[in-house]
């Protein structure tokens, strides 16, 4: 992915931070800027979460695109978190510690690296509560 | 709105095909159509062609263009060419972009195609081509492949509704049987569940068995008013209806994981439009790009109630001579996917099983046929109904 399209959602992908809609209290992670719900009634603001939830369902991922192959194999799942949305992400853990109903929380990784020379991407990955 | 006709299909051979371009393919598949209708080029008034990554596939954009030259109505006649594109379901809007041409009565002739090529790079920048159909920013960028996402489909299905191994793979079993009686189908040949279950794991739960290929192909329809249909041909196709719907374009969105709500939701108009009831159809081409999307597609379009459409494949129930005999194509599995085409591809074997010219794979008396074209993980469905005019 390009610089400046990687650069302009950084603090949304380092830090978690999401929208909500103060009008019907929904919560968006990823980002949302208008409420399918309330759509021009909505009122959104940014909102942090806590970067809790659970696994929902999860692959593991064998045969990967470029430049993912060099991270293959790898557990990606859907996350639901505590506040409520759901988002993708990898799960750092052993592939068979995959469960559904897991409970998981955020850290921060590299989520790839473009070649050897290449931008580094760094952003949520999820690791297991012990 | 007028009522509207298909009067020619064309297809060409799915596959690798090295020796083939591009335009070469889509050129194939709309000479033979045009041939099947008995029209001349002059005749067409309107072009839509279907085509997801023309881009990435082989850094050609401005698809409509190109083909519209290629078959010498550009330089001509300079008639207008769109082309569509919604991933896998591309071929989907062309025909319905055709068909409403048709309907409003802007146009009276219409062709509409679908080609992919998808061969031509490494398999590593096909699967990233494909991820631009989910949510680059929010699911591709973690590595997200297609295989992956219909695994989660499959995973959260498989848990909640007790499916079994077995049960997913003989949607691939019978989709093989069905490729091995269809002359352009990529796969000819029959498999078993023990080969499914052997093949390689590409993203648990699904199996490399599981999925459908990376094909080159092209296929192409030509459209006009039913009440001139009887010009062209002796054996017309009438379209009922054409519906589409969309749904969020990221899997972790959708309000169920394992049900397609655009499926559902385009599935239910179509029904509505055609005033028809689901035991009135005969045959449905499903899009069938991993084993899971078929049963999925069986039971949102109403075929059966959620969690059902597994035990209906163990029993045969979608088998050719079953009571729904689901993808008789062989599928996008067996037939081969390219992705651009497939959603046209499967109205021509729809019109090919009304008129009876599907030999060795015949529906017997089939008289109305569906489809279902899906685009992403599901975010976009173009359901057809067509009916044979006696
Ligand atoms: C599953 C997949 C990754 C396999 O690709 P691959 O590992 O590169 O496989 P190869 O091309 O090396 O093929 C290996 C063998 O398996 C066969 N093969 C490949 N894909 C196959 C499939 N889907 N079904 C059956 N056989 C397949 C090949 O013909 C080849 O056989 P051969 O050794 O007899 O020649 C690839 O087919 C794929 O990406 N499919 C999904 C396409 C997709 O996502 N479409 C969009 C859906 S929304
Ligand atoms: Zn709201």
């Amino acid at each position: 992915m390009s610089v400046p399209r990687f650069w302009r959602k950084q603090p949304q992908r380092y830090n978690i931070i999401g929208t909500k809609c103060e009008t019907c209290g929904s919560h968006f992670y990823p980002p949302r800027t208008i409420c399918p719900q309330c759509r021009r009634d909505g009122k959104i603001v940014d909102h942090k979460f806590r970067g809790t939830g659970k696994v929902v369902t999860f692959s593991i991922i064998r045969t990967a695109s470029e430049p993912y192959d060099y991270e293959a194999p790898f557990p990606i799942a859907i996350i639901e978190l505590d506040e409520g949305t759901r988002m993708t992400a990898p799960v750092v853990c052993d592939l068979d510690e995959m469960e559904i109903g897991m409970p998981v929380q955020a850290t921060f990784r590299k989520i790839v690296a473009d070649g050897d020379s290449g931008m580094i991407v760094y952003g949520t990955k999820f690791v297991p509560v012990k | 709105m007028r009522e509207v006709a298909v009067i020619g299909v064309g297809l060409t051979t799915f596959g690798e095909k090295w020796d083939t371009s591009f335009r070469q393919m889509c050129v194939e598949a709309g000479v033979k159509a045009l041939e099947d209708a008995n029209v001349d080029g002059n005749q067409i008034d309107e072009m839509f062609v279907g085509n997801m990554s023309g881009g990435r596939f082989v850094l050609q954009e401005h698809i409509s263009a190109l083909i519209a030259d290629a078959v010498g109505l550009a330089s001509t006649r300079h008639i207008p060419s769109t082309r569509t594109e919604a991933a896998c379901a591309s071929g989907g809007l062309a025909f319905r972009q055709a068909y409403t041409s048709v309907a409003s009565g802007m146009s009276d002739i219409v062709i509409a195609a679908g080609v992919e090529k998808m061969t031509d790079v490494d398999g590593g920048v096909t699967t990233d081509a494909l991820a631009g159909a989910a949510d680059r920013e929010w699911e591709g960028i973690y590595g997200v492949t297609f295989p992956s996402l219909y695994a989660m489909i499959a995973r959260d299905y498989m848990h909640r509704y007790g499916l079994t191994r077995e049960q997913l793979a003989q949607v691939a079993v019978k989709n093989h049987y069905n490729g091995a009686r269809n002359p352009i189908a990529q796969f000819r040949k029959e498999i078993t569940i023990d080969t499914v279950l052997k093949s390689t794991l590409v993203a648990d739960p699904i199996r490399l068995m599981d999925c459908s290929p990376v094909t080159d192909g092209a296929a192409a329809v030509i459209l006009c008013p039913l009440e001139r249909a009887k010009e062209f041909t002796d054996s017309p196709v009438q379209i009922l209806t054409s519906t589409q719907a969309t749904d969020t374009i990221a899997l972790h969105d959708r309000r169920d994981i394992s049900t397609l709500d655009a499926t559902v939701a385009a599935g239910n108009r179509a029904f509505k439009m055609a005033k028809l009831e689901r035991k009135d159809i005969d045959l449905v081409e499903v899009h069938d790009c991993f084993t899971i999307a078929e049963l999925c597609a069986i039971e949102d379009l109403g075929f059966c109630e959620k969690g059902k459409a597994g035990i209906m494949t163990e029993e045969g129930e979608t088998a050719l001579g079953g009571r729904l005999p689901v993808n008789p194509s062989g599928g996008l599995k067996a037939c081969g996917h390219p992705v651009g085409a497939t959603g046209i591809k499967q109205v021509c074997e729809v019109v090919e099983q009304l008129r009876g010219e599907a030999a060795g794979r015949q529906v017997d008396g089939a008289e109305i046929g569906m489809t279902h074209n899906v685009g992403g993980s599901g975010a976009t469905v173009v359901t057809n109904i067509l009916r044979r005019v006696n």
